[in-house]
This record gives C-alpha cells, sequence and structure tokens, in this order.
C-alpha cells in the first residue's frame, strides 16, 4: 500500500523510453524527407532495443511494487518483454510494407503508443488507471487501421472504433459501479471491501468492466471487430492488432481476476469458463470455410482467446499453474500468430488460401515457417503453443473445469481442420505460371525479405520456446 | 547411446534438408546407411541389454540405458528414456522396418529427399515413443507420429489421398487429445505431480481404482483404441491405408499401430492397476469383437490392400483381448496372465513384420498391376515364384501357421487368456479361422487358376531390391516361430513384472 499514493519512475523506465520514443519519433519523422524514413525507423528499433535491455534489467533486478496504481511484478516484466518483441517485430513488418509510404513515421508513432497502452493494461492495479490505459491501447489502433485510406480499411476502423467506443463506455460504467460498490478503484482496497458490498452491484460491475477488456482482447462477446480489422487492415496492422493488444488485456483480466474479484463472492471462475467456451467454439465455427487467409487467422485468434481464458478462469484458486501457463501461452502465441502473419506480409498478393497453391515448391523454408506456425496453433509438440496449452489444460483441470478442458480439446481437434484447408495446398503442384494469368500465382511474386527473415526466425523461435520451455517456465 | 539411436534419422534428415540439391541416388542411399546404421545400433542395444539391465533386469522400473534430464522441471516433465524386455523388441523391429522400407524406396522418384527426410523423421519419432519414460515426452512422440504420417498420405498417396489423410489426421489427433486429457489427470493425481512414467509405476496416483481412476483410464484408452485401432474406433484405418503409398502402408500398420497397443503395456496397465482390473472385462469384450469384425469385414473385401488392413483390426484384437485378460488375473493366476502378455507383446512384433511384408508386397503388385482389385489378377505364380512364395508366407505367419511368429503369438495369448476368460477366447479363436480362410481365398485368387492379369501390366518377378527388402521381414518371422526363445527370453521377465504390477 505504502507506494499506491506516489509514482516511483526508476520502476517506469521501459514504459518511458517508450513514450518518449513515440514522441521522438513524430518529430524526427516530421523533419525527414520520405526517401530517408528509415532513419526513423532506425530510432524507433534503437529504441525499443533499449526499453527491451531496461525491461530485462527491471526483471532481473526489482521485486513485487506497485507504484502509482501500477504494479511492477512478474506478470508486468513478462508482458513487457513480449509486448517490446511484439512491437519490434511489428515495426520490422511495417517498414516492410510501408516503406516510402507518406506517413511511415506516423505508423510506427501509432505502433509505439499502442504497445505503452498494452503495458498499462497489464500492469494497471487500479480501475481508473486501467480505463485510462484501454484508452491509450485502443485509440492509436483505430486510427492504424484505416492507415491505409481503402475502402477495407475504412470499413475496418469504422467497426472497430465504434464497439471500442461502446465497450470503453461499458468499461467506465463498470468502474463507477465498482467504485460505488467499494468506495475505492485501487485493487488492494476494492479486494477488501468487495466481499461487503451488495452482489448484484458487483456482479454487474465486474461483468462490464470485463467486457471491456475482452474487446482488447478480441474474445466472445467484443470479437465483432476482429474479422473486418484483420481483412481490411494493413497486414502488419493485422498482426498487431491481433496479437499484442491481447497481451495486455489478458493479463489485466487475471489481475482483476485474481487480486480482486476471485476472493470475492462472485464465481469468477465460472464467468470465465462460459465465456471461454463460447470464445473457442465461435471462433472456430467462423473459422471453419473461411477462404481468406487473414479471416481464418482473426477467428483463428478468437478462438486462441478462448484458450487462454481458461488460465483466467482458474486464477486465484489453487492452480499453480495458472499464471504461468497463462503468462507463457501468451509470449508463445505472440511468437506463432506473428510468424504466421509475417508469412501473410511477405507475400502482399495472396490473400486467398488457393493463392498459397505450390508455395512449398517456389519458396521453401517460408512455407515451412508458416507449416511449423499453424501446426503451433493448433497446439502440435514441440512447438511453444502446446507447451502453454498443456499447462493451461494442467491449470484448468485443477481448478475443477474438467467440462471446459474436454470442450477445449474437442475444439483443438476441430481446430485442425481449417489449419489444414491452408497448410494442404502449400504443398500441391504450383498452378501454371507462364501465360495468361499473372495474377494466378502470388507465390511467384517476389517475397518481401525482412518478412520472410521474420517469418523463418519466429518460426524457429517456436521450436526452441517449445524444447526449452523448462527455463522459461521456471521464470514465470 | 540410446539416443544417438533415437535421434540419429533425424540428425541425418536435417543434414539431408541443409544439403543444396543433393542427388536423387545420393539421398536414397543415405537413407539406407543411416537405417542400417540405426539397426546395427539397436541390435547393439540388445546384444549388451542383460548387462545392461543388471541383475534386477524383471523388477519394478528396471530400465537399461537410461538418461533422465530436466526438460521442464516446473511440470515435472523430463527427457526421460530408457528400453526394458517390453519396448526394446519394439524398438529392433522398428529398425528392421524402416530399413526394409529404405531399400524398398531405393527407385522413389517422386520428391526423393522430402520423401526420405520424412521416414527418417517418423523413425526417430517412433524409436522415441517406444523408448520414452516420460508421460509428456511419449505424448509429443505420440503426436508427431500422427503429423509425420499425415504428410505421408497426403504427399504420396494415391486416390483419395487428400481426403483420407485428413480423415486419418482429425481422427487420431482427436485420440492423442483425449491422451493428454488422461495424461494431465494422471499428473494432477500424482503427489508431487509429475508425468513421469517410472515414478507413476513406483507410486501409482490412483491405485485403488474409483471414479477418478476410470475416468483417467477411459480417456487413455479412448486415445489409445484409436492409435491401436479397436472396434469401433478402427474406421479411419481402411481408408488410410488403401490411399497411403505401400512403405507408408507398412510403417503405419507395421510401427504406428503398436504405439497405441504400447501404451497399454507401458502407461494404462502399469500405472492404472485398480482401473485396468475393474474394467479388465470391458477390454476383453472389445478385443474379441474386434478379432472377430475386422476378421469377417477382411472376408468380404475384394482389394487386396483393404483385406489386409481389416487383418490390422483383427490382429490388434488378439492382443487387447490379451492384455484385458492380464487384468483378471488374480494372485495365483500370475503365470498364465504373463503368458497372456508375452504372447501380446510377441504379436506386435509378429504383426510388425507380417504385415509390413504384406503391405509391400502389395506394393508390388500395385507397381506391376496398376490395381489392388484380387479379381483383376489369376495364376501369378506361373510368372511371378517369388512374389507368391513371399505373399504365401507372410500370409501364413499372419493367419497363425506354427512355425512362424504368428503362431507363437496367437497361441501364448490363447493359452494364457483361457484360463481367465474361456468364453471369450474360445469365441475369438473363431477369428483365426475365418483369417484362414480369407488369406487363402485371396492366395488362390491370386496366384493359381488361370493367368490374369490388368491391361499393360509388367509381368516381372520381384526384383532384387523388392526381394532384399521384403525378404528379411519373412525371414524374421520364420525365425521367431521355430527360434522364439532368443525374443520370449527377453519379455518374459518384463511380462512377469507388469504382471505383477498389474495384481498388486
Amino acid at each position: 500500500m505504502s507506494g499506491a499514493g506516489h509514482v516511483d519512475p526508476v520502476m517506469l523506465v521501459p514504459e518511458t523510453v517508450l513514450a518518449l520514443a513515440a514522441v521522438g519519433a513524430l518529430l524526427l519523422g516530421s523533419w525527414t524527407p520520405r526517401r530517408r524514413q528509415w532513419t526513423v525507423r532506425l530510432c524507433v528499433v534503437a529504441a525499443l532495443s533499449g526499453a527491451l535491455a531496461a525491461a530485462l534489467t527491471a526483471w532481473v533486478r526489482t521485486g513485487d511494487t506497485v507504484t502509482g496504481g501500477f504494479a511492477v511484478d512478474v506478470s508486468t516484466h513478462a508482458v513487457r518483454v513480449a509486448v517490446l518483441v511484439g512491437v519490434l517485430v511489428a515495426v520490422l513488418l511495417a517498414g516492410d510494407s510501408f516503406s516510402g509510404h507518406p506517413r511511415e513515421s506516423e505508423s510506427y508513432v501509432l505502433l509505439l503508443l499502442g504497445a505503452l497502452g498494452t503495458i498499462a493494461l497489464a500492469g494497471a492495479s487500479d480501475l481508473l488507471v486501467l480505463a485510462a490505459a484501454y484508452l491509450l491501447a485502443s485509440i492509436p489502433l483505430y486510427a492504424l487501421t484505416g492507415f491505409a485510406r481503402d475502402a477495407g480499411g475504412t470499413e475496418g476502423a469504422l467497426k472497430f472504433y465504434l464497439m471500442g467506443a461502446l465497450l470503453g463506455i461499458v468499461l467506465l460504467t463498470g468502474t463507477a459501479l465498482l467504485l460505488g460498490a467499494g468506495g475505492t478503484t485501487g485493487y488492494a482496497a476494492l479486494a477488501g471491501a468487495l466481499p461487503d458490498a451488495p452482489r448484484a452491484l458487483v456482479a454487474a460491475g465486474t461483468v462490464a468492466v470485463t467486457a471491456g477488456l475482452l474487446f482488447k482482447a478480441g474474445g466472445v462477446p467484443g470479437h465483432f471487430w476482429v474479422p473486418d480489422v484483420t481483412e481490411g487492415a494493413p497486414a502488419p496492422v493485422a498482426a498487431f492488432v491481433t496479437t499484442v493488444p491481447k497481451i495486455g488485456a489478458l493479463a489485466a483480466l487475471y489481475r482483476l481476476g485474481d487480486e480482486v474479484i476471485a476472493p470475492g463472492p462472485l464465481d469468477w471462475a465460472l464467468l470465465c469458463a462460459v465465456l471461454a467456451a463460447a470464445s473457442m467454439t465461435l471462433g472456430n465455427l467462423g473459422a471453419f470455410f473461411q477462404t481468406d487467409a487473414r479471416r481464418l487467422l482473426a477467428y483463428s485468434a478468437i478462438s486462441q482467446v478462448g484458450y487462454l481464458l481458461m488460465a483466467v478462469a482458474a486464477a486465484g484458486g489453487t492452480a499453480a499453474l495458472a499464471r504461468p501457463g497463462l503468462l507463457f501461452y501468451l509470449a508463445a502465441y505472440l511468437v506463432t500468430n506473428l510468424g504466421a502473419f509475417a508469412v501473410v506480409c511477405a507475400l502482399p498478393a495472396a490473400r486467398t488460401l488457393e493463392q498459397y497453391t505450390g508455395l512449398f515448391h517456389r519458396r521453401p523454408w517460408l512455407a515451412l515457417s508458416l507449416v511449423v506456425c499453424l501446426f503451433g496453433l493448433v497446439g502440435t509438440p514441440p512447438t511453444a503453443v502446446f507447451v502453454g496449452k498443456l499447462t493451461v489444460f494442467a491449470a484448468a483441470l485443477d481448478a475443477g473445469l474438467v467440462w471446459l478442458v474436454v470442450l477445449a480439446a474437442v475444439n483443438t481437434v476441430a481446430s485442425l481442420f481449417y489449419y489444414l484447408r491452408w497448410v494442404l495446398p502449400l504443398f500441391r503442384a504450383a498452378p501454371n505460371t507462364d501465360g495468361e494469368s499473372a495474377g494466378a500465382a502470388p507465390v511467384a511474386a517476389p517475397a518481401r525479405r525482412t518478412s520472410t527473415g521474420a517469418a523463418l526466425t519466429l518460426a524457429a523461435l517456436s521450436l526452441a520456446m517449445g524444447v526449452l520451455a523448462g527455463p522459461l517456465l521456471d521464470l514465470l | 547411446m540410446l539416443s544417438v539411436a533415437v535421434f540419429l534419422p533425424l540428425l541425418a534428415g536435417l543434414v539431408l534438408l541443409a544439403l543444396p540439391r543433393p542427388r536423387e541416388s545420393l539421398v536414397a542411399w543415405t537413407w539406407v546407411t543411416v537405417a542400417a546404421l540405426d539397426l546395427a545400433l539397436v541390435i547393439a542395444l540388445w546384444a549388451r541389454y542383460p548387462a545392461a539391465a543388471g541383475r534386477e533386469s524383471g523388477a519394478v522400473g528396471a530400465f537399461a540405458y537410461e538418461t533422465h534430464l530436466r526438460w521442464i522441471p516446473s511440470v515435472g516433465a523430463g527427457y526421460h528414456i530408457g528400453v526394458d524386455g517390453l519396448s526394446l523388441p519394439l524398438l529392433a523391429m522398428t529398425a528392421v522396418l524402416f530399413l526394409a522400407c529404405a531399400v524398398y524406396s531405393l527407385r522413389q522418384r517422386r520428391r526423393t529427399r522430402a520423401h526420405a527426410v520424412l521416414f527418417l523423421f517418423l523413425q526417430t519419432v517412433s524409436l522415441g515413443l517406444f523408448s520414452a519414460l516420460d508421460l509428456l515426452l511419449f505424448f509429443v512422440f505420440f503426436d508427431l507420429s500422427i503429423v509425420g504420417m499425415y504428410f505421408v498420405i497426403a504427399g504420396w498417396g494415391h486416390g483419395r489421398a487428400a481426403r483420407s489423410a485428413l480423415q486419418f489426421f482429425l481422427y487420431t489427433f482427436l485420440g492423442s487429445l483425449a491422451l493428454l486429457l488422461g495424461f494431465l489427470g494422471l499428473y494432477l493425481a500424482a503427489d508431487p505431480h509429475t508425468f513421469d512414467i517410472v515414478e507413476l509405476t513406483r507410486r501409482p496416483p490412483l491405485e485403488d481404482g474409483g471414479p477418478a481412476a476410470g475416468l483417467v483410464l477411459l480417456a487413455i484408452g479412448l486415445g489409445l483404441a484409436i492409435k491401436t485401432p479397436t472396434v469401433p474406433f478402427h474406421t479411419w484405418l481402411p481408408p488410410a491405408h488403401t490411399d497411403a503409398p505401400a512403405v507408408g502402408s507398412a510403417i503405419l500398420a507395421g510401427v504406428l499401430l503398436k504405439m497405441g497397443t504400447y501404451g497399454f503395456v507401458r502407461v494404462a496397465m502399469p500405472i492404472l492397476p485398480g482401473a485396468w482390473r475393474e474394467y479388465a472385462m470391458v477390454l476383453v469384450v472389445v478385443g474379441v469383437v474386434s478379432v472377430l469384425y475386422g476378421a469377417l469385414v477382411a472376408l468380404a473385401q475384394t482389394d487386396f490392400k483393404r483385406m489386409v488392413a481389416y487383418t490390422s483390426v483383427n490382429h490388434m484384437g488378439y492382443i487387447v483381448l490379451g492384455l484385458g485378460a492380464a487384468g483378471l488375473a488374480t494372485a495365483d493366476g500370475a503365470r498364465a496372465a504373463a503368458l497372456a502378455v508375452t504372447g501380446s507383446v510377441t504379436q506386435m512384433v509378429s504383426h510388425g513384420l507380417l504385415t509390413g511384408a504384406l503391405f509391400l508386397l502389395a506394393g508390388t503388385l500395385h507397381d506391376r498391376g496398376g490395381t489392388y482389385r484380387m479379381a483383376s489378377y489369376g495364376g501369378l505364380a506361373g510368372t511371378m515364384p517369388l512374389l507368391a512364395a513371399l505373399t504365401s508366407v507372410a500370409a501364413f505367419g499372419s493367419l497363425g501357421l506354427p512355425g512362424l511368429s504368428g503362431f507363437i503369438a496367437e497361441f501364448q495369448i490363447f493359452t494364457g487368456s483361457l484360463s481367465f476368460v474361456p468364453v471369450p477366447a474360445a469365441i475369438a479363436f473363431l477369428g483365426i479361422l475365418i483369417t484362414a480362410a480369407l488369406y487363402l481365398r485371396a492366395l488362390q485368387q491370386l496366384f493359381t487358376g488361370d493367368r490374369r492379369i490388368p491391361e499393360h501390366a509388367r509381368t516381372d518377378d520381384l526384383s532384387a531390391r523388392e526381394l532384399v527388402s521384403i525378404t528379411p521381414l519373412v525371414v524374421l518371422s520364420v525365425v521367431i516361430g521355430v527360434f522364439p526363445r532368443f525374443l520370449l527370453d527377453l519379455v518374459e521377465p518384463a511380462s512377469r513384472a507388469l504382471v505383477a504390477l498389474v495384481i498388486r
């Protein structure tokens, strides 16, 4: 409680670096000619590396503290590292796509601000900080979605914005209700006050706050924006939006459940379990017959939130694996999903699954990376998501949610079906490229270098994280 | 040394992948060399096994060539491998079968490198599964075998390969997730939480049975029954075999099916003894139904390969029958139960060799005539005496003729089971009769009578490559049939130890 009132800036070095980098990039970008915007990218990458170093140092050096409604603990440390890695990859992917774009540096600024908001979400230990972080994590992304100013992007951005505004209000309402019920917004004090508060009020407030966070995570019922944004936004933005904010939102949800709600009178496990079941099932059903690679990834992202919510449902109980499982799964998902999106970024002309036909024969390594990432998303060993799923399943079983684990297993099998719909064409013979329809074989077009490199690296990382999961899990 | 044997094929595969555009013959011969080297390693392991296992062999948790490294300590999972009398014969059978497939594929010219790498990968996975002493490690290999086989069927199959491969993948993947749920149940029930098989065997967490043990056994049993497969979970098998390439079928039937039955003896029986005893009758019934149903459906087939596929269901049924009967044993019936278990393990080896041979022979038939339809052929013995001879021996071995490995296996299973489950065992006996009928009918159709072959078919007899790959499998079956002691001496102590665990 001692640190709740004032802010200790030393604890917030990575966040400060991010904020300064955003401002710096904006200024530098305004004074740099368009063809030399790569210098901005370079500076942003350098700043991110610096923030990453600071985050790792902080992880090694400091224990758990709370400073100004912002908790710095293992969860925050892990989210910091994951988000910084995620935004680093997103900047590299964006550099590939946006190079020479009139507003290239602005895209980096928006990415940095979104990342800052995401970290703030994960660390928030006060409902007001949570609400502010929600806004910071959302607004830059609306702008990024419509960045290309095309029809799809505009539609996606509008949907995203409307959903975000609505659920933002819901989140604020929930905050107000919980404030009314507990008389405070700080988590520690709230946890003490809620057991005596009117149950209906607490329930309404909890559901409202959860709904807001699920919008950020892209889970049911706040998932309607995901497919449209993923399809309409530029590919690097889609990669960022479906992956990174999820980390902050789920870490925040876990913290809320673990510290405030689960000890109280509400059945937190049941609420989350139902949401998890809905998310994984509806996401899978939506993904089944998608023909567009990005929409498929979008629905897969929704179903993955379901699996992640299983760990949140186990929060506050005896399940020792709940938090390590959630954090590991988040990191694993980040790497794997970004890897799949990196392949999408590397082949900008390929949109439908059919257009990936024959990729293995033209670019075997890129195709293999995609296979590793897609099987990774299924949860095939020895990829990272397998270990994530394993720990999360174990945590949920430990919390007594047997039905949920069985449902998740069935959903995993079902998800295999649509991932395979993408894997199979890769190995088929390439379509006839010499002649009439040059657009028939987008895989024949030159692939973008950086994105290809990123895809390979991330796929390898996904495997490595699975094989070397032991030491990583020990840290969490 | 065991780790080397397990991972050597994978390493060789990675080297092959890294080579820039190697010649096809180089790839093929590298594969053969590596498979041969790996077989030599496994034989060396076998030769030194009595010394390595020491005097303890037969005691609980006595494994030779153990390696135990930390892998994911926070969930109590480690890289723990080792072999005993139950797994070593299967390792050897796996190495033999993969070598046979490597030789058989010497002239395979469709994406040679990817083909070789995939099979090397599968070999590592199979050897790894049979030596895994950690549930998580077991699961990893179990799952990867499915992925590897999916690509083999989808990439090199014929007919409706993509569809069959998908069905195979989805169905068996469901089984593997059921297995994972069961493993998680064991993990959570153990105190302290662990995935280590040796640890779990020493102190079975759900020893006394009860509903929790029943549920865990249900999940594990379902997963293994799908993989084995037993009736009613066998429906993925016939299409997968029909559309898979010959070497894919040989590995699928010879090695991958054993993963299911091996799981019963390695995981389900020793770790869940109470539940196994409680539900042994269910397994006996499932076994008997598989025996009869597999045999009857095989009898109705007109397609040679499909027929062999259904006889696999029949043969796996004997194994499940034997293992189930062992669960009904009491302390004075331990010897008979051990006999049934020994028979089941022998059946795994025997079936691997013989069915592998039969599927490769079916492949040679398809190479020549372009179809598996038995009615398209006739009187082949005249022009293809070698093919006829090898097929006959393999078929006789498969139906359990004395002097061949199938007899040793089935005789022990029946002798062991009769004292516990006389009626089911007697009913299952009919299965042998039906198998005999269907094999004799097939041999008659293919090799005797008027000469009949499809148009444009080649009529040359087996080539040297085919002979070198298939003959050793058949010869080994004869060797086991005539001199079974070298195998049984290895299996029997392990079976006795297993039965002691089950009836404790």
